[in-house]
């Protein structure tokens, strides 16, 4: 493609401290062109789109635009305003909508002008009807944000980029939290918004969706750009090698041989704690040597369900039973002794004591073990001992075994609770969102290790909102939707997406 | 504007280093208030010293003032590590100090070697339930413990002047509002004679050792700390966090309790309404000095004991108003208290002001 240039970043360089974020990154937009912009966590896209939305100072690098008329302006580095009077508009990941507010009042927050008596919605509707005809993305202007589901909460922020004319749209991460189905909405109308003229940075980690929706690829690592080429060049392969730096294996998922059941759930009812969704007559079978992948969107039961299992929820009513033996009083401890690991989903809140030792946080699951403690004192070198083990063996890497575990990256967190939990031989382990926000290498290990521990015999509950990593890793899915948990007979996207979204598969 | 960025690790010689730079600092900023008064700020420095170190009377008058602080200390300093925030000490050093006397004055007696030991476990077992009753609030209902354990402090003081108005009142003290005397057998003994200083100490020394071993070296200790530091992760791996809770607020409130028992049976000899002049409340900062380290409270308690009888002789000795003690007292807090902060952040002036990270 030839277009002419819509955007370019020149040598964006970003420092915090010693960390080089950016590293004379250069990037260019053409009109009408979406380019997707690959990298793993901390590789910089964040950083980068920062900068160009004024958040950020660069310490070196300048940000060129090309009005219709191709008369090129230098945006003045940490403006705002800059990039928002340049057009170009941003579809955060996390979504920044007023829930209590109407859809159109949402749309006109801030678009409107602060001291006005009476206010003309008239033109600003006939202006979204236009819009939304256009892209079909469809949003019902009177309803209350809070009303709406993920999806329809998505196309809010996206029209409400639209209205203020942006040239250039940024959206990032933007089908974390979509259905399959909405996902290929969502893309089917960017892509007419893209025919019709506007320019799009993808940002996602989505190999599937990248290749299917981008014109181009950029990919970051560590700060720098490592490749860029055309998405019809492209093979995962080697888009894979430029943002992780090296070949990597996906561990492939051969079946696993389901065993005696160890996990027994009938008929369980909870409450809705803390505004979350509880279970309503949850029936669920986890036999040792399989891994059950439960999909779904989260907030729909899977906090509640989680917690049951690790014996932080208690049933209002139903029967627990792990190994034939019934659980009457479910907790933390109880659930522990009966052989069940638990990798939680927010492992800094729940996971480790980040202020306790690597050491302390290996043996916190199991204080009265008789290699952790004599009547009541903690055998220190046992301890410290078991640490060096299990740091070697799963390859946690950090400053040292005394060292706070707050020191320790994400993704050695991560490994640290592997450790934790596989060491005991756990009956069975409940892994929530077990890959979430860590790297290529780091996200195949774990991975790697529930394989393993399945393959020993062991049942694994996979808790997953990325349905990739579920049809990748699950012997079995079911599919969590208001509480209910159903059994999906088809690997199919379309028929879990389906699903996913509260229909059932026909 | 100025970047706020936590430090990555911090050594122990600044964690050990700060408590100290922070005394001494807030010793020679009382030179500004001093100088306001005319006096010869040299001459009060040098009063002050010899209060403290000035003859054996001074040194051990400044160990049983000590005393009950290293109690207290501890008592702050447990709780607090497991973020169980007991401002109630003052009240339960009262109901330790009532219950040593209930049993102290005659309604049992026999050798010092039973009767030491029941007063003390009297004092402390009161103690602890004066704290256990906020915690359950806690555990139970959610209620916060600091607002609960700090007004208990107000009915447990007029509860206390009702007893000694009614029950505890001794018929022989000529219509005082004090109780009776405790029983000699009861007493602790003089560590010195004709010298104040009593076995209290000694026991609390002991008492600093014993906290710090069970903190640093059991399970028990392990579960506060984590406790402490992250209730929830605590409680996914199956430590029992509410129980761990009541019984932090049993051992903070009998210790507590025992500074009062030590303070009756080790000093006065009696009961009075003004037995603490606020001991409980200066035990938390005795903590906050320490860093709610066990072992730190003992030499916070020695520093914090050093200036109040240091002012105390200094304003004998020049004529200055002994509420510099409370000044030096506060300033170091605060000094502790920035010093801690300066030790976990970086702080950057940036020009750049956008950057909001």
């Amino acid at each position: 493609m030839t277009n002419p240039l819509i955007l370019s970043l020149r040598g964006m360089t970003k420092r915090f401290g010693s960390v080089v974020a950016s590293d004379a990154i250069d990037l260019d937009l053409q009109r009408g062109e979406v380019l997707a912009l690959l990298g793993e966590n901390g590789a910089g896209k964040t950083t980068l789109m920062n900068m160009l939305f004024g958040q950020y100072t660069p310490d070196a690098g300048t940000v060129h635009v090309w009005d219709d008329t191709d008369h090129e302006t230098v945006l003045p580095a940490g403006q705002p305003q800059a990039a928002i009077d340049a057009r170009i508009g941003m579809v955060h990941q996390h979504f920044t909508l007023a829930e209590n507010l109407s859809v159109l009042d949402n749309i006109l927050l801030g678009a409107e002008p602060l001291f006005r008596l009476g206010r003309h919605t008239r033109d600003a509707r006939e202006k979204l009807t236009r819009l939304m005809d256009d892209s079909g993305l469809i949003a019902p202007l009177d309803t209350r944000v809070g009303d709406l589901t993920v999806g329809e909460r998505q196309r809010v922020e996206i029209l409400k980029a639209l209205y203020r004319d942006v040239r250039i749209l940024v959206l990032d991460e933007p089908t974390a939290v979509l259905t399959p189905q909405e996902a290929d909405t969502m893309f089917a109308s960017m892509r007419a918004m893209v025919d019709r003229g506007l320019s799009v940075i993808f940002i996602s980690h989505k190999l599937h969706e990248v290749q299917a929706f981008s014109d181009r690829i950029a990919v970051l690592r560590h700060g720098r750009k490592t490749g860029e080429m055309a998405t019809k060049d492209a093979d995962t392969g080697s888009i894979i090698r430029m943002m992780v730096g090296e070949d990597l294996e996906v561990p492939p998922r051969v079946a696993g041989v389901p065993k005696k059941p160890i996990l027994e759930l009938k008929d369980i009812h909870t409450l809705n704690a803390g505004g979350g969704q509880g279970l309503s007559g949850l029936n669920l079978t986890v036999h040792g040597g399989e891994i059950v992948g439960i999909a779904g969107i989260s907030g729909n039961g899977q906090s509640a369900f989680a917690g049951l299992v690790s014996g932080l929820v208690q049933p209002q009513s139903g029967a627990i039973s792990v190994n034939g033996k019934a659980m009457l009083k479910p907790s933390p401890k109880a659930m522990l002794d009966a052989g069940i690991g638990r990798i939680p989903e927010d492992r800094h809140h729940d996971g480790i004591v980040s202020a306790m030792s690597v050491a302390e946080n290996l043996v916190i699951e199991r204080l009265d073990a008789p290699d952790v403690q004599t009547r009541g004192f903690l055998r220190k070198s046992q301890i410290a001992e078991n640490a060096q083990d299990l740091t070697q063996k799963y390859d946690v890497r950090g400053p040292g075994i005394e060292a706070r575990s707050a020191l320790l990256s994400g993704g050695n967190i991560q490994k640290l609770i592997l450790a934790r939990v596989l060491e005991t031989d756990p009956d069975l382990i409940l892994a929530n969102q077990p890959t979430r926000g860590l790297d290529f290498k780091a996200a195949s290990e774990v991975s790697r290790r529930l394989f393993e521990a399945r393959d020993r015999g062991a049942g694994v509950i996979l808790i997953s909102e990325d349905l990739d990593e579920v049809l990748a890793l699950a012997d079995r899915i079911l599919v969590m939707h208001n509480g209910h948990l159903v059994e999906a007979d088809s690997r199919d996207r379309t028929v879990i997406g389906l699903m996913m979204a509260g229909g059932r598969a026909a | 504007m100025i970047q706020i960025t936590p430090k990555e690790n911090q050594s122990r010689w600044v964690s050990l280093g700060i408590p100290i730079m922070a005394a001494v600092l807030s010793l020679l900023l009382a030179a500004i208030p001093l100088a306001f008064t005319g006096a010869s700020i040299l001459d009060a420095y040098v009063q002050m010293i010899k209060g403290v170190f000035g003859s054996l009377f001074n040194f051990t008058e400044m160990l049983t003032r000590a005393t009950p602080l290293i109690f207290t200390g501890l008592a702050a300093a447990i709780a607090f590590r497991a973020k169980l925030w007991n401002i109630g000490a003052e009240g339960q050093l009262y109901l330790g100090a009532m219950a040593a006397v209930w049993v102290g004055t005659g309604m049992v007696d026999g050798p010092p070697i039973l009767m030491i030991p029941l007063v003390l476990a009297a004092g402390a077992i009161a103690g602890g339930l004066g704290m256990l009753g906020p915690a359950l609030l806690k555990t139970r209902f959610g209620a916060d413990e600091v607002v609960t354990s700090l007004l208990l402090n107000f009915i447990i003081l007029i509860f206390l002047q009702m007893m000694l108005e009614g029950p505890l009142k001794d018929p022989m003290g000529l219509g005082w509002p004090q109780s009776e005397p405790i029983v000699d057998n009861a007493i602790l003994p003089q560590l010195i004679t004709r010298m104040r200083l009593h076995a209290g100490f000694i026991l609390a020394l002991g008492t600093a050792v014993v906290a710090y071993v069970i903190l640093a070296m059991t399970v028990w200790g392990f579960k506060i700390r984590a406790v402490g530091e992250n209730a929830a992760a605590a409680r996914h791996a199956g430590i029992a966090v509410n129980k761990t809770y009541l019984a932090v607020a049993m051992a903070s409130g009998a210790l507590a309790g025992i500074a009062g028992v030590s303070e009756v049976a080790g000093l006065k000899g009696y009961l009075t309404a003004d037995l603490s002049p606020g001991f409980g409340y200066t035990g938390i900062v005795v903590a906050m000095l320490a860093g709610l380290s066990p072992l730190g409270v003992i030499a916070a308690s020695l520093f914090v004991a050093s200036v109040f009888v240091g002012a105390d002789s200094m304003s004998r000795a020049i004529g200055v108003s002994s509420f510099i003690a409370d000044l030096i007292v506060s300033m170091s807090l605060l000094c502790v208290l920035l010093g801690g902060f300066f030790a976990r952040f970086n702080l950057r002036w940036d020009r750049n002001k956008g950057d909001g990270s």
